[in-house]
């Protein structure tokens, strides 16, 4: 009976013990990892909208920067620049963007759509600095900055998302709906036009939507391109305007803080936009993904 | 077993076809294929095929997986064109003329060629823009209502969604979504309708009501049907050929075994390998 005992024990041994230890320490370091990035997005919202919380007023959004020596005034032009500059370099890069991904997913041979993959992904990590100081000697020396210049370098920066997210979901599109049109006798064009696109429109808006979210909040583009700005506000795509990631550097850097709390609320307007337009494209991705699964 | 016992052998007992079957004699041959071999890359999938299609006949396609039977049906509308590897060599005489020819737009012959695929495939569009879609596309555009009641009611749809045209295909059974294909493919009035085994995705009762379609189909269009399924072919086909995979060294390849009307296809096959695969002793 005893030899039995111990041969089928269901308690745990020493080695199963020290066992057991290590798995559970992993799991908690493994969750306190997940928290902690849960817990800085938390700290930095919170922490922006506690400080900007002061400076958010309706003059605030309505109203650009007081004279000096004066008090109120608010970020108006940087509000409607940020629009402009991200309005127009969504409006290069997005067809651009569509192009690149039907030639890479319906058109190219396989080795060079490979290629064309690997080209996107590189620019997609080439420096926005670099970018930036490139459409500087490109387009600004000898004529001055422009809000379309600095829409510009944002479109490249948004180029390889687009066209990689749209590639990714033409991908996803099945080869039997291509070939029940093709079977009909439509050309190939008139395949992706009417079928192959309408189907991926739900994954081509998401990419977009990123993309849109991440040239909203870059600032080392706009430096070369269009940071020195009439305190004005203009819709002009031809005169340079002011941003918000501009704006709020150089809020901060000023003596006055009343301005750095204005830099801390358009900081958490930025974040507002950015959280609000990745929310969509997830919600978007997550309804289109379930329509073409049925 | 040499041919005179091979005369001898008791009846295979098959399902009886729908009606009588067809004869091929006397009439105009849509396809002509000859020495038709088509390769992924360097193997062959279907080797040397010689065969005749004819005009308003259900023709099946049977034999047992990986035989080409596909392949082949594939390469009677140039749908093989879109796999970057394939390769056709010897000729598709299609109304005399060669479909791999100099000057020939495989486009036109797809227009001229439809198909219907094994899992039904609609465009996540209405079911009346499914059928719309194609007509657009090759300018039918006068009377399109009309010939989307048309189409819908030749392939026995139309009064199960004439009251939900608007609505998505989607929202359709798997044999509903089939005969939608089928309508959206005679819609554009080709003159051959390819079927890649059509009902293989489809339970008993749509899959008869396929089966029915075919008999109404063949009175406007020629059908070529490929099934792995061989009381279909005995229930639709007016001729049958029977394709097999042929072993070698690098693997095997599809050949054409035998080709015939159906009834002598499977009661009195003149091969071996076909009384085997129709007997259910192979395959």
């Amino acid at each position: 009976m005893a030899v039995d005992a111990t041969r089928f024990s269901l308690t745990l041994s020493r080695r199963t013990r020290r066992r057991k230890l290590v798995n559970l320490l992993m799991q908690v370091l493994a969750t306190i990892a997940a928290l902690a990035a849960v817990a800085v997005l938390a700290v930095v919202i919170i922490s922006v909208a506690q400080r900007g919380a002061s400076a958010l007023s309706w003059d605030f959004f309505t109203k650009t920067a007081a004279t000096f020596g004066q008090s109120g005034g608010g970020v108006a032009d940087a509000l409607v620049g940020s629009l402009v500059l991200v309005a127009l370099a969504t409006a290069m890069a997005v067809p651009v963007g569509i192009l690149i991904a039907l030639y890479v997913s319906e058109f190219a041979s396989p080795r060079i759509a490979d290629a064309a993959k690997l080209v996107l992904d590189v620019l997609n990590g080439l420096p926005s600095i670099i970018i930036g100081i490139f459409v500087f000697a490109l387009l600004v020396i000898g004529s001055g900055q422009a809000a379309w210049k600095g829409s510009f370098a944002l479109a490249i920066i948004m180029l390889p998302l687009v066209a990689r997210a749209t590639q990714e979901v033409l991908a996803l599109v099945p080869s039997t709906l291509r070939e029940g049109a093709m079977a009909l006798g439509a050309s190939r064009w008139r395949t992706v036009l009417g079928v192959v696109l309408p189907t991926s429109l739900g994954g081509i808006l998401t990419g977009t939507v990123l993309a849109v979210a991440r040239a909203a909040g870059e600032t080392a583009p706009l430096l070369f391109t269009t940071s020195i700005a009439a305190n004005a506000v203009t819709w002009d795509p031809r005169q340079p305007v002011l941003s918000i990631p501009i704006d709020i550097f150089a809020l901060a850097e000023s003596p006055d803080p009343a301005d750095h709390a204005r830099a801390w609320a358009l900081g958490f307007v930025l974040i507002s936009f950015v959280l609000v337009i990745s929310l969509t494209a997830r919600l978007l991705l997550a309804r289109y993904r379930s329509k073409l699964e049925r | 077993m040499d041919a005179d016992t091979m005369q001898t052998v008791a009846p295979i007992e098959i399902a009886q076809p729908r009606e009588a079957p067809l004869s091929a004699s006397g009439r105009e041959a849509v396809f002509v294929t000859r020495g038709l071999t088509v390769s992924y890359g360097k193997a062959p999938a279907v080797s040397n095929v010689d065969l005749s299609i004819y005009r308003n006949l259900v023709t099946a396609i049977i034999g047992p997986s990986g035989c080409g039977k596909s392949t082949f049906l594939r390469s009677l509308n140039r749908m093989n064109d879109l796999i970057p590897a394939a390769k056709v060599e010897g000729e598709v005489h299609y109304h005399g003329q060669n479909i791999y020819g100099d000057g020939v737009d495989p486009v036109e012959v797809r227009r001229r060629i439809g198909m219907v695929f094994q899992k039904p495939n609609p465009f996540p569009k209405s079911i009346y823009d499914n059928v719309a879609w194609g007509l657009r596309v090759l300018g039918m555009k006068d009377d399109l209502d009309s010939r989307i009641e048309r189409a819908l009611t030749q392939a026995a749809l139309w009064d199960e969604v004439k009251d939900r045209l608007k609505k998505g295909a989607f929202g359709l059974s798997g044999g509903q979504q089939q005969r939608l294909c089928i309508a959206r493919a005679i819609a554009v009035e080709p003159d051959v309708v390819l079927l890649d085994e059509p009902a293989s995705a489809l339970d008993p009762i749509a899959t008869s009501k396929i089966e029915d379609l075919m008999h109404e189909l063949k009175n406007e269009y020629t059908l070529v049907i490929v099934t792995h399924n061989m009381q279909q072919a005995a229930r639709v086909a007016d001729m049958t050929a029977f394709f097999t995979l042929e072993r070698t060294e690098s693997g095997g390849h599809g050949v054409l075994v035998e080709y015939d009307e159906t009834p002598k296809i499977f009661t009195q096959p003149s091969d071996k390998r076909t009384e085997g695969y129709v007997t259910g002793r192979f395959g």
